[in-house]
């Protein structure tokens, strides 16, 4: 396998969605190259980084919103 | 808030004790999603709330608002859409409680109604921005490029502050049919069937769009990081 090989399984092979023989040959490139090492490390960390953030507040106002909305909600389907 | 009071109160005292013992969440695993709480005592809420309880489905309101705003917001980029979305996904919820047979989690089908109803509104506002065709499939992000060293960790690096505003900024910049699948599947942690499932596009299509959707962050953090790093 060659590095545009890599590229373009990089995601499959994070997500373990490899036939275990094409595993084996993204890591035997892997071995040789460090490039491809480094693709593959640093794709695993972009998606650990956005996993692991929250980059978007939650407003106060909003959950009031949406709980006072709900209450009303099922008060009017029990009527 | 009136409604953990009100959940608490109202839930079965069975229910509160199993709820008392469950386990603790990881945050390692970046496919572990919502946690393995929910999925232990996600099916007694459930049914507590389609026995009538109202209690029980303001606990699960209660669990997943926060997430669920987080999704409708990073859909539409638009604060009173996303409210809108996200509103509306509780109520559907609510109303086609009976409908839910459990083949899924219910957070996961939760998150289909949530995402539908934020892309209705984005298909809406944007029209000519989003479609669920096949993105032109650019050659430009399988071309293997000269890759460096990110050098010490950046999570070391940048404040959470500035990590977040590089990280938000970044995704800002990607195509909406990649963001979408990369949010749904990396962010709220749907299976590929599921998001294929929530944006009405095949299998092959996400892994597709989430390949270059990797691929392009990636390279786009690239730039911010070594970029940001040098002051």
């Amino acid at each position: 396998m060659n590095c545009a090989g890599v590229m373009r399984r990089v995601s499959s092979y994070i997500d373990g969605d490899l036939e275990a023989t094409v595993i084996e040959e993204v890591k035997l490139h892997l071995k040789t190259c460090q490039e491809c090492t480094l693709l593959v490390q640093q794709t695993t960390l972009t998606v650990k980084l956005y996993y692991d953030s929250d980059l978007v507040d939650y407003p106060q106002e909003a959950q009031v919103r949406l709980h006072e909305t709900l209450r009303r909600k099922i008060r009017g389907d029990r009527k | 808030m009136y409604c953990a009071t009100l959940a608490v109160r109202s839930i079965q005292p069975g229910l509160l004790a199993h709820l008392a013992k469950a386990p603790t969440l990881s945050s390692t695993n970046p496919h572990r999603l919502p946690s393995s709480v929910a999925r232990e005592d996600e099916h007694l809420l459930v049914a507590a709330a389609k026995g009538g309880d109202a209690g029980a489905f303001e606990e699960l309101v209660n669990r997943y608002e926060r997430k669920i705003f987080r999704l409708t917001m990073n859909i539409t980029r638009n604060r009173e859409d996303a409210e809108d979305a996200m509103q509306d996904a509780f109520m559907k919820a609510f109303s086609h409680l009976d409908r839910f047979h459990e083949e899924s989690r219910f957070y996961t089908w939760l998150v289909r109604i949530a995402a539908n109803e934020a892309l209705m509104r984005l298909r809406k506002r944007r029209p000519n921005q989003f479609s669920l065709d096949e993105p032109i499939e650019s050659e430009d992000d399988f071309v293997p490029q000269q890759i460096e060293d990110w050098g010490p960790s950046p999570e070391q690096r940048f404040a959470q502050t500035e990590m977040r505003d590089i990280l938000r900024g970044v995704i800002e910049e990607l195509p909406h049919d990649f963001r979408i699948v990369f949010l749904l599947r990396d962010v709220e942690g749907l299976s590929t069937e599921e998001t294929a499932g929530a944006v009405g596009i095949s299998e092959a299509a996400v892994k597709s769009r989430l390949l270059r959707a990797r691929l392009k962050l990636r390279k786009k953090l690239d730039t911010r990081f070594r970029q940001d790093g040098k002051h």
